[in-house]
């Protein structure tokens, strides 16, 4: 009896936290898909609206952000899996004098972040006249401290086995890293994959410090400037704008949240 | 042969051994190296200022309230979010009805932008028209100015910060709960051990590593995520809520005083180093049991 009554309580207590832990999304869902004076009061007939959505996106060029945000996500992962999967390789199976030292040194970034860093980088960046590229807003992000790590965690578990069968059929050693070590670590690099795009789509700060048009400028910037008060725009339009810079990683999380999940604890165990 | 696979293995490392150099290692040095000088004059070259910014620094009253903050900060969230985050991967690892469902609910929080979420939050805040003063108004309460009162303003960007970041440690202790062997719970069981007494003495030690990491993580998070301070407060009124790194940026790109704002950096890294220091030495030492 005591038990049962213990589960019934502990049960509820997990639905309310999760029912709060939802309430801002559901609000803001709400709010941008109801009539302006519905905003505070929760009327089940209220009317529905889609005109904030079309305010919205009339204000801010939201297609254009989300294009330079898919552009700079996709840069800084293509240029991650490449330079993270030699590095890692190397630290994982090759012997040879400084292993150590060039590991502390990688491992350095795990503490010593590019966001820290901000005020360096951006002098280093208008040195290189790269201030308001795509580009710009990549490079600090492309060797990723986190990516060899796990990829060389990945990469020792292989069979050693397996590698030296290859070089003896005549395998180069960029020959069986690319057909040896990468097919058989493709759950580390789907993991990797959606910790790195969904940390840099919603990267801010030094994507802030970077751009300074629309010719760069990702969503969260964007919806930091199309949200700020200044601009003077409705606050169900701002929610309506916040949800249409959401949606599609939202989506796409929804979808396949069972793999997010999976491959944040992936990450997360190495 | 074995002079040839040094090469090679260096060939490999290169790209991102030079990418970050020039992005970290460097910027590092840099850093503590402009912090000596004093901001240029239009054309003329930066004049070496010895220790004077640090002077500065330590007479400067909003350094020491961002730092303070800051640890108010890490003091107010950390603990909090890793509490929450293992409560909720407790609940979502056990046959709890609907576990999907809500592991997808603490989850979600994680998957949106700081900046968005700050979006949403702002109106909660409000002071007329807000969700949380709507709420207290019920209970007759006539309201809290929450970013607008010194007293409130960073107990709100903690009470965010929290419900942002709980699901996402939730997950680590997730993974490490779902590593653990069923049979030494088997036994505990068999011995008579009750559920509280199994959690204290099996499952907590048995999690001291993931919080260690979760730990580190957290600390981290406190120091170097501010997105949010940019839509609800600004640091303010009057940097109640300025926490350092935020200050950081505002030295360098709003006060256009780069030199201190690598000053302040210095004081970044320093606190990274003790922290790290904290992870490898103490800390890992005490966990390790044989």
């Amino acid at each position: 009896m005591m038990t049962r009554l213990n589960t019934f309580l502990s049960t509820s207590a997990a639905w309310l936290l999760g029912l709060l832990w939802i309430l801002p999304l559901l609000y803001a869902l709400w709010a941008a898909t109801h009539p302006a004076e519905y905003a505070t009061r929760f009327d089940l007939l209220a009317p529905l609206t889609g005109e904030h959505f079309v305010t919205a996106w009339q204000q801010a060029p939201f297609m254009r952000y989300m294009l330079n945000t898919v552009i700079i996500t996709g840069l800084i992962l293509a240029a991650q899996l490449v330079l993270c999967t030699l590095a890692g390789y190397a630290l994982a199976r090759m012997r040879f004098r400084g292993r150590g030292l060039a590991f502390a040194l990688v491992l350095l970034q795990l503490m010593v972040m590019p966001e820290i860093l901000i005020v360096e980088n951006y002098r280093t960046l208008s040195g290189l006249e790269l201030i308001d590229t795509h580009l710009g807003v990549g490079l600090p992000y492309m060797a990723s401290a986190f990516g060899i790590f796990l990829l060389r965690q990945t990469f020792k578990g292989v069979p050693q086995e397996l590698e030296d069968a290859a070089r003896l059929e005549g395998c180069s050693r960029l020959g069986v890293l690319w057909k040896v070590y990468v097919p058989l670590a493709k759950p580390t690099y789907l993991a990797y994959g959606l910790v790195s795009v969904s940390h840099h789509w919603n990267n801010f700060l030094w994507p802030l410090v970077v751009t300074n048009t629309e010719n760069s400028r990702p969503l969260t910037v964007g919806m930091a400037i199309f949200g700020a008060p200044e601009s003077g725009v409705d606050w169900p339009v701002i929610c309506a704008g916040t949800l249409i810079a959401i949606g599609p990683l939202l989506a796409v999380f929804l979808l396949f949240q069972r793999r997010f999940v999976q491959s944040f604890m992936h990450a997360g165990l190495k | 042969m074995n002079r040839l696979s040094w090469l090679h293995a260096w060939l490999m490392l290169l790209p991102a051994l030079a990418m970050l150099l020039a992005f970290t290692h460097i910027p590092t040095l840099t850093t503590l190296w402009h912090s000596l000088f004093f901001p240029a004059r239009g054309s003329e070259a930066a004049e070496f200022a010895g220790l004077d910014n640090y002077r500065m620094m330590l007479e400067d009253d909003v350094f020491w309230q961002a730092l303070s903050n800051n640890l108010w900060y890490a003091l107010g969230t950390v603990p909090t979010s890793i509490a929450l985050a293992l409560v909720m991967a407790l609940w979502v690892n056990s046959r709890i009805s609907g576990r999907t469902a809500l592991r997808l609910a603490y989850f979600t929080p994680t998957m949106l932008p700081m900046i968005a979420v700050a979006n949403i939050w702002l109106f909660f805040y409000t002071p007329e028209i807000g969700l949380f003063n709507k709420l207290l108004a019920l209970f007759g309460h006539p309201g809290i100015n929450w970013l607008g009162d010194p007293d409130w303003a960073l107990p709100s960007l903690m009470l965010m910060t929290v419900w942002k970041e709980a699901g996402f440690f939730m997950i680590f202790y997730l993974a490490a709960l779902q590593t653990l062997s069923r049979d030494i719970y088997d036994a505990a069981a068999l011995e008579g051990a009750g559920r509280w007494y199994t959690f204290r003495r099996l499952t907590l030690p048995l999690l001291m590593p993931t919080t260690l990491f979760v730990l580190v993580n957290a600390i981290l998070n406190a120091f170097k995520l501010v997105d949010h301070l940019f839509i609800l407060t600004k640091g303010g009124p009057n940097n109640a809520s300025n926490l350092l790194l935020y200050y950081i940026y505002e030295n360098a790109f709003s006060f256009f005083d780069s030199n201190y704002a690598a000053t302040l950096t210095a004081v970044m890294l320093l606190m990274l180093i003790l922290l790290a220091l904290l992870q490898f030495g103490v800390l890992e030492r005490r966990i390790h049991y044989r």
